[in-house]
């Protein structure tokens, strides 16, 4: 008793209360303690690292760390680079993911990834109160009141980091048999087997690869007609480290794709017969495989919330967000991590943020500790001045060479205030939606933008009082360095009536 | 409440765009485009910015506004965005949410396939904008 009495974060009265020890939880914890407010952090596991203490299977990430990048590892401009470490004010708890890496690929294996931030945990301090389960939740005046497995925490404000990680299964009859991504067993295990999977995402892609080398034949079906991140232009559809298995079926070595929904799925004498019906011609197929495997997603177990009022939506019950990823329905209670991504932004081009992603959720966590501050917390957020004559330099550079530009395209912008009487101010990073839709002083955003042909270069919106902002894109550039005389020149224009009147 | 997938496609199914659509193609729609929600005064599409996409309406209501001033609202089974895309140009209005708004979106680049993929689904599209044309008309006249 000794020793669980020794525990941090025991249960009682905190302005915050953050659950989850994964990457959304730890980055939301450490710029809680940045700013100083108190706060407790629980999590059910036993140590940090949250999915990556299991997942993915297959051991290695879908996200990349290169050690040799252009820039030093500990500066903010290297968080391009190396998409797995956490952020911090301090160069020494920066780019810890790195370190720990083999040098056999550039993208890091899970159990590197568990000690990332294991390392990142311990080396900031961060106080967590392992094995203390979230179980209810309820409202008791302006405060919240989170019931866990060790008692009960008072809070003003709520940080939910419990990531997309609970396994679904659509109700198809037969499914109820058929074991989800988080069952697959051991490689070896498939060893000869026709194998089929449900699910043509990332997920059963991974299972593909991962299996390609044991099993006799996989056929993978979904309604829908596989995508590649290459021909999307961003993370969406199967990343360029699964895509053997889309080769195999394009050369027919043992791999079948099909499109159409599941319409039942048996159990024969041998495995199982699964009951297709094809979306082109809508004819029905009858598959027999000795195993199949659902990857049909996940969703985010957010137990009793939606009973408190936090409205959800789509198959993942992702909650319904605001732009500073806080429920549109129960303000006070926000989301970080994995979830963050049910604030969609701009979406530009059909393509969406990388808020599923640490590289992007690790700013929305940031940016959404700082927005809880100011207005559960009343703190004024710091607005360096900036010198007018530097600004089309600055924000130049912004685009060229800054993290969250570059991790978060056409979500996060960096914003300068144009006001005639404050002169001109950093508002730091913004999410690009709340800029162009709130009326305030003139300002002006920069973002870094990839179209429909995969052309990134910067855009620039410009908000003058009372109106809404306005666009501009700017050139992209062969070696992205966007710093050129074109760019200068027009950004020069684009600012020119704004800042005529802006003195410091 | 989310919408079961079941749900989600009876949903879609019951909406005139879709109606000409075989279940296994509902599915596939249902699968291929994605679910979002927007809190009430949010705009979802912006007068002169590129990249927008294209809209169908599960639940709520929006403003189509032009230059501030609203011409019309749309609901339950409507869809915006496509004049844009098949224009490629930015729109011409904001598109806000008068409330609470579930749709089912479809990125810019990927509504010409998705058209090809499904005609029934292009004529019902066509039949409305020409309704809409019609309607302009006379409102104008």
């Amino acid at each position: 008793m000794a020793e669980l009495d020794a525990r941090p974060c025991p249960p009682g009265d905190y302005p915050v209360v953050v659950v989850g020890s994964g990457p959304g939880g730890l980055q939301t914890s450490y710029y809680l303690r940045r700013l100083g407010i108190r706060h407790a952090v629980l999590s059910a596991d036993p140590a940090p690292g949250g999915m990556f203490r299991r997942f993915p299977f297959f051991q290695r990430l879908l996200s990349w760390t290169k050690p040799y990048g252009p820039v030093d590892r500990r500066s903010r401009g290297y968080e391009w680079y190396d998409w797995n470490s956490l952020l911090a004010d301090e160069p020494e708890n920066r780019a810890i993911m790195p370190e720990l890496m083999d040098g056999t690929s550039s993208f890091p294996s899970r159990p590197e990834m568990e000690l990332n931030l294991a390392t990142y945990a311990r080396r900031t301090g961060l106080e967590v109160r392992f094995g203390c389960r979230w179980e209810s939740t309820r409202r008791e005046g302006d405060h919240f009141v989170l019931g866990t497995s060790d008692g009960e925490y008072r809070a003003r404000a709520c940080v939910f980091a419990v990531g997309v990680a609970e396994p679904w299964k659509p109700d198809t009859p037969g499914f109820e048999n058929v074991p989800h991504y988080v069952e697959t067993r051991a490689p070896e295990t498939y060893a000869g087997k026709r194998l089929f999977i449900v699910g043509k995402q990332n997920s059963g892609f991974e299972l593909a690869s991962g299996l390609l080398p044991w099993a006799q034949r996989i056929v993978l079906v979904s309604p829908r007609q596989v995508k590649l991140s290459v021909n999307t232009h961003s993370l969406l559809g199967i990343r360029a480290r699964y895509i053997q298995p889309v080769e195999d079926e394009v050369l027919g070595g043992g791999v079948f794709m099909l499109n159409g929904p599941i319409g039942r799925v048996e159990r024969s004498a041998d495995g199982v017969r699964v009951f297709c019906v094809r979306s082109e011609g809508g004819g029905e197929l009858v598959v027999d495989a000795d195993e199949a495997i659902a990857a049909t997603g996940f969703t985010a177990p957010l137990r009793d919330l939606p009973a408190l009022g936090v409205s959800v939506f789509g198959q993942s019950r992702l909650p319904s967000l605001t732009n500073y990823w806080e429920s549109t329905n129960v303000p006070g209670i926000y989301f970080t991590g994995t979830i963050g991504q049910a604030s969609g932004g701009m979406k530009k081009y059909g393509l969406p943020s990388n808020s599923g992603a640490v590289h992007g959720s690790r700013y929305n966590a940031r940016i959404a500790v700082q927005h809880l501050a100011r207005k559960h917390f009343g703190f004024a957020p710091e607005q360096p001045a900036v010198e007018p004559s530097s600004l089309v330099d600055y924000l130049l550079n912004e685009a060229t060479a800054a993290p969250e530009l570059w991790n978060q395209k056409s979500y996060l912008a960096r914003a300068v205030s144009l006001d005639p009487t404050q002169g001109m101010r950093d508002e730091g990073i913004v999410p690009l939606a709340d800029f162009v839709d709130m009326e305030g002083s003139p300002a002006v955003a920069i973002t870094v933008e990839t179209d429909d042909t995969g052309d990134i270069h910067p855009a620039v919106y410009v908000r003058e009082a009372g109106r809404p902002a306005v666009e501009t894109l700017l050139g992209s550039q062969a070696l992205h360095d966007f710093r050129t005389v074109d760019n200068r020149a027009r950004l020069a224009s684009v600012l020119k009536g704004l800042t005529a009147g802006t003195a410091r | 409440m989310p919408l079961s997938q079941p749900e989600l496609v009876n949903t879609l199914a019951s909406l005139s765009l879709f109606a000409d659509l075989s279940r296994p193609q509902v599915e596939q729609v249902a699968h291929r485009m994605s679910e979002e929600s927007y809190p009430e005064g949010q705009r979802i599409l912006r007068q002169g910015f590129t990249g927008s996409g294209f809209y169908v309406i599960l639940e709520g209501e929006v403003a189509i506004r032009i230059d501030g001033e609203e011409r019309a609202r749309l609901g339950r089974g409507d869809f915006f965005g496509e004049m844009s895309i098949l224009l490629g140009e930015p729109p011409v209005a904001d598109v806000v949410t008068l409330r609470q708004l579930h749709v089912l979106h479809l990125g810019g680049p990927e509504l010409e396939g998705f058209l090809r993929e499904h005609p029934s689904v292009m004529f019902r599209m066509l039949r409305t904008i020409a309704l809409r044309l019609r309607n302009a008309s006379r409102w104008r006249s």
